[in-house]
């Protein structure tokens, strides 16, 4: 299959962008100046990041859809307010996970931000549930990029005014160069930041324009590194169809008064687990020393006996140090319990810790 | 000291006397991108040609770190370990890797000079 690039893909050619395939589609990894210098710059100033790969899914409907998707995800979405967004997942009848996502509320129905190597067997899964009742649209002509870190909101507010009224997980449309974008306060770096909806033919300018006003584009090298200080999952590493919400420690994204009735699919097992506890869960992972524990780094106790995975590791720029997320027994999640990580052969030390790893509020203004 | 040598795998060595000093070349660092964490062999321990004798591991990926000539591990450069970006910054320099008292001198003459090491590695990454 060819390879699918995005709308950004000339001006990421032009910054000197290092380029790898991801669900398809040729991303940058990073630009010149290199992971760790991007990424202290989303946590200092402001990053753009191309995410036009991500599925944006408009579903047309009114409050029968609404019902609808109450039998899907683990949302009250009947109390949700128009262009609010809450973070969901699609499950199957165990609470596997096909995707996480992001869905948001809007005037002709919803629109959903999905994974772009799950969105086209999410569109399928939906659309299997939904019937043909509403009109679905999985828009391939709309580009997304992320505006992430402590300037982002100025920056963006001078080309899109009105933008900085927004509140974290709400959106809106907005005009701009005769064009309506659709804008939402969110992101996944754990900055304040937006996400910003745009036809294709408008992207490219849009973004140079917020390169103008000092904003740099960021590569996915450095959205990892964010991501996971940030303590957030990465589909296909944390989450896949194997771990539940319960298990993936985001309990608190299942709202509360679904979990009295269910009703949702996958609702059975989340509410076994929530009751009972789930056998392994995911945890933060601070390897001791400057050891970089990967994905798939098998977790032992000091017994010799296998614990658990690491899901994903690398070296936090902001922490300054190694971090990692994995699944772990639940006797053995909590806070500061003693685990050996095996790489290349070798046991290393290492402790479980609260997520995330880096927190806005005490380390603002170190880089 | 003897004119620098490289290997295929990127790694720079000089000789003075018998006790060879290497490195991984300002090429290798820019495949990396930013190194974060650096393993050298221990000092005393014999390392083979085309052996391990160590990792280096960038915010993206671990790479092994290969001995270009056989010998036994006389020093290793702490001062990397500690601050593995002092790799990306002078590669060729003060971020050395290991010293090798070495056993055959003529292993060395497998390996590539300066202009033929330039060209193998814009050939290998383009």
């Amino acid at each position: 299959m060819e390879i699918k690039k995005t709308s950004l893909n000339k001006l990421h050619q032009c910054k000197n962008a290092k380029f790898v395939e991801f669900a398809g589609y040729e991303m940058p990894i990073q630009y010149s100046k290199g992971i760790i210098e991007e990424h202290k710059f989303t946590r200092s100033n402001s990053g753009i990041f191309d995410v036009s790969h991500m599925g944006q899914l408009f579903i047309y409907g009114d409050e029968s859809l609404t019902e609808e998707l109450e039998k899907i995800f683990p949302l009250d979405l009947k109390n949700l307010k128009q262009n609010c967004s809450k973070y969901s997942f699609l499950m199957n009848e165990d609470a596997g996970i096909y995707d996480d996502l992001i869905i948001t509320k809007i005037e002709e129905g919803y629109l959903i931000i999905l994974n772009a190597a799950c969105k086209d067997k999410d569109f399928e899964i939906l659309s299997n549930l939904l019937g043909s009742k509403f009109k679905m649209n999985l828009d391939d002509n709309r580009s997304l990029i992320a505006i992430q870190g402590p300037k982002s909101a100025e920056i963006l507010n001078s080309v899109v005014n009105g933008v900085d009224q927004l509140n974290f997980m709400t959106g809106n449309w907005f005009d701009s160069d005769n064009q309506k974008l659709f804008v939402t306060r969110s992101g996944y770096t754990g900055e304040d930041g937006f996400e910003i909806s745009i036809s294709n033919d408008k992207a490219e300018k849009f973004v140079e324009n917020l390169i103008e006003k000092g904003a740099q584009l960021i590569g996915l090298g450095a959205r990892d590194t964010l991501r996971l200080e940030a303590g957030l999952c990465l589909y296909g590493h944390e989450l896949d169809i194997n771990k539940t919400p319960v298990e993936a420690n985001l309990r608190w994204a299942i709202s509360k008064s679904r979990l009295s009735n269910g009703g949702f699919i996958g609702s059975k097992k989340i509410m076994n687990q929530m009751q009972d506890g789930a056998s392994q869960i995911r945890v933060g992972i601070k390897p001791e020393g400057r050891l970089i524990a990967r994905e798939k780094t098998k977790i032992f106790d000091d017994t010799n006996k296998q614990i658990g995975e690491i899901t994903s590791g690398t070296f936090g720029p902001s922490v300054n140090g190694p971090i990692a997320m994995g699944y772990v027994d639940k006797e053995f999640s909590k806070v500061d319990t003693k685990i050996l990580l095996e790489v290349r052969g070798k046991k290393h030390p290492a402790n479980v810790c609260a997520l995330p790893f880096y927190k806005k509020n005490y380390v603002k203004g170190v880089n | 000291m003897s004119e620098v040598k490289f290997s295929k795998e990127h790694e720079w060595i000089t000789l003075e006397g018998d006790v060879a000093t290497i490195g991984i070349t300002k090429h290798a660092t820019e495949m990396l991108g930013d190194i974060v964490f650096a393993e050298l062999p221990e000092k005393g321990s014999n390392v083979e040609k085309d052996g391990t004798a160590g990792v280096v591991e960038s915010t993206k990926a671990a790479s092994d770190v290969y001995t270009p000539v056989s010998g036994e591990v006389v020093d290793t450069n702490q001062s990397i370990v500690d601050d593995p970006a002092k790799i990306n910054e002078d590669p060729e320099g003060g971020a050395w890797f290991f010293k090798l008292k070495i056993k055959d001198t003529s292993e060395l003459d497998t390996l590539m000079n300066k202009e033929e090491y330039d060209k193998f590695a814009k050939e290998t990454s383009s």
